[in-house]
């Protein structure tokens, strides 16, 4: 049999690197990861309320809308957008909490799934997060808790996210380091509305995903 | 998009007259200028932000060389996880097999139709073309990337393929194709509804997916894709099967790299301080996404770079782009001029490597070794070293009898002795006199017209600062001791 592609790179990798002054000591990867150079900043060193102060900042700035609420008035809240974008059918997750769901809005349960079709006609999704990184603006979802395989929180045109305060972590190591205890889970980072600058670089917002991301930002006290 | 090189043996263009086609285009160069100008504003300020930025740089170029000192056994470790993931793993030795791969895949899938997320290594081994002559239709699905395959163009940049077009040609072009019959001014919302319209229902009957790779974690054999408009999610999310693209460099080792990565990539890319969207994903996740993953890793090439010690960094590129936006080159010949799916100062030192020397030996030359472009690289690529070092191989190559090898060595004899180049810069004087215009030179003859293509040269001065400093002492003194 002829030698598979897999072994020709293989050897065509080692052969390359032998032949070079910089000869390969093979310590075990891990060795190699504890080396490596990471003096940059791992940890915000903010308070907590900072922190959530600038994660609202970088949400307005990528023109999300941001509702401030306190837990006993998030269903309200939520209530009150639906209202303001004219949603009728919502698309959620299997397990979102009932008293989320505001009165006279059909909520579309994705339990059985529901088909793209469905989505597609829905009028908007709502969905909590896993994470959110302050000083980028990031929502970070990883089909956690209320947040549903990815499809539900990219094909309706309107995002409504619930963050809770303790969610928030201030820096991207912070983020990642969140995520990866569970690191195989599909994952989406969400920075503002999806956007291009195609066409004479003149930004345009809402290409693909939700059109609108409005985030319920749930601070106690 | 069409690609140029795949296939085939023969040379690229040669850049200098490229680049002169190119600068011939004031639209493009109009163009051109506004993008790179405003992206690297925007990258500045947000790179500003960041006071731990030079730390980030040393980990992500300390990450990327680990990896290409190890990369036999990251590709294993990578295919290790992505198979315990439920994917499945394939290695393509160059373009011809990996698109012969992807061909049978979606071949064994019955789908006639593909859509695919831009991806600059799908562009490298032409797979559209590819899999269009087996009767495969790939739908781009990156706003630009749509609008140059419809176009029948070439990209123009990395970031902002179309940025050659004009909104006028964008609107009469989708009147002919996408939106034909619907009413359409040339505003920019305007045009990307339209887009977002027809690439809907793409997405949504697509029964299988192609995209490119950011990133590869070999730990856990999660593969990032990062983009802005969305198209990714759609292609990523709702295909049955999805086939990716990626080079054996884009491996990362661990999950906790992305930490690095994804604070270099988008403030150096977009110049945002985050992309809008990323995705994750680790093999096949049931009841989530497609359900059939296939990862393609591809050499083409890449091995023969990693022979090369002072080239092997170039394999360290996260395809950001700050290197051409701040290049004064690229600024004015834009990406077409380089032959090459791979433009601006990273495309002359890695089509070179990639195609071989002798098919790209001007492209080391694309460049006035500014510098600028080490010093926004995200990973700390020296492209200034490898492109003298890359100088240095095509002249190495070009052996003793090549004109430019024999002239400088009659140069460094001349420069030996203060006598020899005196008597050469008397004879020069007399001898340019036809050649000098209007206080310059801008044309020499014969094998020296290489010299002036592309720049003026100063003429001899009438009188050079040792005959002046003889005449200021007629005595007959002989000047000051060692001002040879």
């Amino acid at each position: 049999m002829a030698e598979s592609a897999k072994d020709a790179i293989l050897v065509r990798i080692r052969t390359a690197l032998s032949g070079t002054s910089d000869a390969r000591a093979d310590a075990p990867a891990e060795a190699a990861a504890a080396a490596m150079p990471r003096a940059y900043r791992q940890q915000d060193a903010r308070n907590q309320t900072e922190i959530v102060a600038e994660l609202i900042d970088r949400l307005r700035d990528y023109k999300a809308h941001v509702d401030h609420v306190e837990p006993a008035a998030l269903a309200e809240a939520i209530a009150h957008a639906c209202a303001a974008y004219g949603i009728r059918r919502l698309v959620v997750p299997a397990d979102v909490p009932a008293e989320w769901l505001p009165a006279g809005v059909e909520a579309l349960r994705d339990d059985p799934p529901l088909t793209n079709a469905q989505l597609d006609e829905s009028d908007g999704v709502l969905t909590g997060c896993a994470f959110a990184i302050a000083q980028t603006g990031t929502i970070m979802l990883d089909g956690g808790a209320q947040q549903g395989r990815r499809a539900l929180s990219l094909v309706p045109d309107r995002h409504l996210c619930v963050v809770r305060a303790d969610q928030v972590v201030g820096i991207v190591p912070e983020g990642i380091s969140r995520l990866a205890a569970h690191p195989t889970r599909p994952i989406t980072f969400i920075s503002g509305p999806s956007a291009t600058s195609d066409i004479e670089l003149s930004r345009v917002e809402g290409v693909h995903g939700p059109r609108t991301l409005h985030v319920l930002l749930v601070v106690e006290g | 998009m069409a690609t140029r090189e795949t296939g085939g043996i023969r040379p690229l263009p040669a850049f200098p007259d490229t680049a002169r086609v190119a600068l011939a285009n004031t639209q493009l160069r109009r163009n051109l200028g506004k993008a790179t100008t405003t992206i690297r504003a925007k990258r500045a300020n947000v790179v500003s932000e960041l006071p731990d930025w030079e730390e980030l740089r040393e980990a992500g170029a300390a990450i990327k060389a680990d990896v290409m000192r190890h990369l036999d056994r990251y590709l294993l470790q990578l295919e290790e996880s992505v198979t315990r993931a439920g994917g499945h793993v394939h290695w393509a030795r160059d373009a011809a097999e990996a698109n012969a791969i992807i061909t049978r895949l979606v071949r064994a899938t019955g789908a006639e139709r593909v859509v695919k997320v831009k991806s600059l290594t799908t562009d490298e081994i032409g797979l559209n073309e590819a899999l269009r002559r087996v009767g495969i239709v790939a739908v781009e699905t990156d706003l630009a990337e749509l609008i140059i395959q419809l176009a029948g163009e070439k990209s123009s940049h990395i970031l902002v393929p179309a940025i050659h077009k004009n909104r006028s040609e964008i609107r009469d072009l989708f009147r002919r194709t996408i939106a034909q019959g619907q009413e359409l001014s040339d505003e920019p919302q305007q045009l990307t509804a339209a887009a977002r319209r027809y690439l809907r229902e793409q997405f949504l009957s697509a029964q299988v997916a192609i995209s490119g790779a950011n990133f590869g974690v070999a730990e856990t054999g999660t593969v990032a894709v990062v983009e802005s408009e969305g198209n990714g999610r759609m292609c990523l999310t709702l295909p049955r099967t999805l086939i990716t693209v990626m080079g054996i460099e884009k491996i990362i080792p661990t999950f906790r790299d992305f930490e690095v990565f994804l604070q270099l990539l988008p403030r150096s890319s977009t110049g945002e301080r985050m992309n809008p969207y990323t995705s994750l994903w680790t093999g096949v996740s049931p009841g989530d996404g497609p359900q059939a993953f296939h990862l393609v890793l591809l050499d083409n090439g890449r091995t023969q770079v990693l022979a090369d010690e002072v080239g092997r960094q170039t394999l360290h590129c996260i395809r950001c782009s700050a290197c051409l936006n701040i290049c004064p080159v690229y600024a004015r010949t834009g990406g077409h001029a380089y032959s090459s799916v791979y433009p601006g100062p990273i495309g002359a030192i890695l089509t070179p490597q990639l195609l071989g020397l002798e098919r790209a030996k001007t492209l080391p030359y694309a460049s006035s070794l500014c510098g600028a472009c080490y010093e926004v690289c995200p990973v700390k690529i020296n492209i200034p070293a490898v492109l003298l070092h890359l100088r240095g191989e095509v002249t190495q190559r070009a052996g003793p009898l090549d004109p430019e090898g024999v002239v400088m060595r009659q140069l460094a004899t001349i420069f030996a002795s203060p006598k020899r180049y005196e008597r050469a810069q008397r004879l020069g004087r007399r001898g340019q006199r036809l050649f000098v215009r209007d206080g310059t030179i801008s044309r020499l003859p014969g094998m020296l017209a290489g010299w002036t293509r592309a720049r003026d040269l100063g003429p001899i001065p009438q009188q050079t600062f040792r005959e002046w400093w003889r005449q200021r002492e007629p005595q007959g003194s002989q000047g000051p001791k060692g001002g040879a």
